[in-house]
């Protein structure tokens, strides 16, 4: 008998087997193997159960993960994450845009100006240094804030009870209970969250853990969201409440994009990706004390600084990018202007306007870089200011409230920034992150589904809120 | 990391074992042994392969946050170590992708030595997964990780009846604060050049209906590869349905066994 014949007998043997001993076989084997470990480790842990008295750990769980308090210490601990990245993040941007805005841009401008001809000082210090100056100012206080908080909350074992509390909810959408750590790990960012599903077996749940992760608020948006509920909605009250007003609406984004999860998920397993909810062990580690220093130290090397890295990759280009097509002219007027005015009538119906929409198409590398662009934009295509164009009045862009000129001159109102918050939060991912689904699922279907889903629900959601504050 | 780094008079003395380490963070190319990285998810694996390799995976306290696997390497004592960071799995049974990852590599990639790294505090659920491990693979060393904590909830761990019941060498650890790693590095060592035999335990208490079927199979893969180390274990997965070892069986992956 040769041995190919012997490997095929030995193949059908094994399956006849299998048919006589069935599933008895592996369950008997996992108790033979369970029993193994209890009879060695009987042997070998020597616990004193003397002092074994108080288990903090679990008197802890049994409050986070309570049916009743379990939600409103997420909601407060999200809370004071957010409200401290606000509070904190208003000094240093000012500082900075004062350095970057008033002090380095004047002085290289000058510079310039007296060695280069006029296109080339345009191009580089009016499109790529004002734009990697905006990223600067604008995203990284928040970001250096907002990321070391949230990694001492990973390293603190926070993250599997919020799954734990999110799991109930996450089956009732008919999708994986571990969708909540995916999520999660979408609030960092979004290509990591999409990684992040492989940990999901099912290839349906995962599907739908894939699609819906643009939902959770990333680390490009979060600035976005921060600035604008800062400058247009802490606006509306008092000053005493400004912070807690705008950290309210941060908060009411962030769970309007969980529940767009939930709801997102239902409707697809419902639909297109039907099945069976698989069930999962989820292990609650123990609470370990952070190294606070040490996170701070990691955290702002490997997360601020890669995601303002790659957000000066991406804005530097797309300051070039921007000061081209504000200063090409096609005809009478500029690339810009064509673009921002074909879009405009749409913009406005769906309560956004020309800019936001020319910006959101000249952003899609990175979420980082949409404010830097609306603001670049604005300036330079209305004639507010003196950057770029070298008429108009000279703005002083170092502080919030000048921010906020900048963008009510562009035609905002406190419906356009409501609209650009939610818009924010339900857009296409960046183009990072639809590369990576491509990569994670090997579907061009599946890519395209969850890059274009989000875009015609943010503009449904636009457009159904403008319509709304107009009968209003 | 931190504490390694500190050069006090211990860290260059050549009794340290740790003084013959020579991180080397991803550049692996030719290496002479190969060590495998296993264990339950949130044990510290990536703490323990970050301070062997100096590289910074980035830790999290929650299960699950090494996806696919990591490579990373080191010196020691003149030998040159690739390590793989498998992915963190409860059990090498189940079909999951991660489980796939780890058992394949354990199986077919044939590492010189397979770290098992457990959760001294809960270790009885942790070597649910080192019990299987010790099956596919001869040449292991068990890593019981996260003493200190262990230690702050009153429980120890007899090491060496430990390794007397497993056939391994067993390492007390705690990598977050770099306890025991020296030990590591030097047993790992010993097991890859063949200082210290080991001769794993082996699944007892099988029902006598199901070792007897068991063997039957497990005799004719011996028939077909004389050198296996882990026929019993293929037996094992051919009598669940394992489609991926009927397939390597058929495609005779097992064959060029060492």
């Amino acid at each position: 008998m040769n041995k190919e014949d012997q490997i095929n007998q030995l193949i059908s043997e094994a399956a006849e087997t299998r048919w006589e001993i069935g599933q008895e076989f592996h369950d008997k084997l996992s108790e033979s193997i369970y029993s193994n470990a209890a009879e060695i480790a009987e042997k070998t842990v020597l616990k004193d159960h003397e002092k074994e008295n108080f288990n903090l750990d679990r008197a802890i769980d049994r409050i986070v993960t309570s049916p009743i308090w379990g939600f409103p210490i997420m909601f407060l601990v999200l809370a004071i994450v957010l409200w401290l990245t606000i509070v904190g993040s208003n000094v240093p941007s000012e500082f900075l845009a004062s350095i970057l805005l008033d002090n380095v841009y004047v002085f290289l401008k000058a510079q310039a100006d007296l060695v280069m001809p006029w296109w080339l000082s345009g191009f580089l210090i009016d499109g790529v240094f004002l734009c990697l100056a905006w990223v600067i100012s604008v995203m990284l206080p928040p970001m250096a804030i907002f990321f070391p908080m949230f990694t001492i909350l990973e390293d603190l074992g926070y993250l599997p009870r919020i799954a734990f509390n999110l799991d109930k909810l996450f089956r009732k959408s008919g999708a994986h209970g571990k969708q909540a750590l995916t999520m999660s790990m979408g609030f960092g960012c979004n290509a990591a969250g999409v990684v992040a599903t492989r940990i999901i077996d099912s290839p349906r749940e995962r599907l739908i853990a894939i699609i819906t992760n643009n939902f959770s608020l990333c680390n490009g948006r979060w600035p976005t969201q921060i600035l604008l509920s800062s400058i247009f909605i802490g606006a509306i009250v008092p000053d005493e409440y400004k912070t807690l007003i705008a950290t309210a609406a941060v908060i009411g984004v962030a769970l309007l994009g969980i529940g767009l999860t939930f709801l997102v998920s239902l409707f697809l397993s419902k639909t297109f990706l039907k099945g069976e909810v698989s069930t999962f062990t989820l292990e609650l580690p123990p609470y370990r004390k952070p190294r606070i220093l040490q996170t701070i130290y990691t955290s702002l090397i490997d997360r601020t600084l890669i995601v303002l890295w790659r957000a000066c990759v991406f804005a530097a280009p797309a300051g070039a990018v921007i000061w081209l097509v504000c200063n090409i002219d096609i005809g009478d007027q500029s690339i810009a202007i064509w673009m921002i005015e074909g879009m405009d009538q749409f913009g406005w119906l769906v309560g956004l306007n020309g800019v936001i929409l020319l910006a959101y198409i000249l952003a899609i590398p990175a979420n980082e870089i949409v404010m830097p662009t609306i603001l670049m934009l604005t300036v330079m295509t209305t004639s507010i200011a003196g950057y770029g164009e070298g008429n108009g009045v000279m703005f002083e862009l170092d502080s919030m409230s000048n921010t906020h000129d900048v963008l009510v001159a562009g035609g905002w109102t406190f419906l356009t920034a409501i609209n650009v918050m939610i818009f924010s939060l339900i857009h296409n991912p960046c183009s990072t992150t639809i590369y990576t689904i491509y990569k994670e699922t090997a579907s061009t279907k599946w890519t395209a589904i969850a890059s274009i889903l989000p875009v015609i629900m943010g503009f449904l959601a636009c457009f159904l809120i403008t319509q709304i504050a107009n009968i209003l | 990391m931190s504490n390694n780094q500190k050069k006090t008079p211990c860290d260059t003395c050549g009794q340290n074992p740790q003084g013959r380490l020579k991180r080397l963070g991803v550049e692996i190319e030719k290496s002479d042994y190969v060590i495998a990285l296993a264990g339950n998810p949130n044990t510290g694996k990536s703490t323990v392969f970050n301070s062997l390799t100096g590289l910074k995976q980035h830790t999290g306290n929650w299960p699950g946050k090494t996806v696919g696997r990591a490579e990373g390497g080191y010196i020691f004592d003149g030998s040159k170590y690739k390590m793989i960071d498998l992915p963190g799995t409860y059990s090498l049974m189940s079909t999951s992708e991660d489980e796939e990852i780890a058992r394949n590599f354990i199986l077919f990639g044939k590492p010189d030595v397979t770290i098992i790294v457990v959760d001294a505090g809960r270790l009885e659920r942790n070597l649910n997964l080192a019990l299987q491990i010790l099956e596919i693979t001869d040449k292991a060393v068990l890593c019981v990780n996260l003493i200190d904590e262990a230690k702050r909830h009153n429980i120890e761990i007899d090491t060496r009846t430990l390794s007397k019941e497993l056939g391994i060498p067993v390492v007390a650890t705690s990598a977050l604060r770099g306890i025991g790693i020296a030990d590591l590095l030097k047993t790992v060592d010993e097991v890859a050049k063949g200082e210290i035999k080991c001769t794993p335990h082996r699944i007892k208490n099988v029902p006598k209906k199901i070792e007897t079927e068991v063997k039957k199979i497990q005799d004719k893969i011996e028939n077909l590869y004389p050198n296996l180390p882990n026929s019993r274990w293929i037996a094992f997965r051919l009598l669940d349905g394992d489609r991926d070892i009927i397939k390597a069986i058929e495609n005779g992956e097992f064959i060029n066994d060492k």
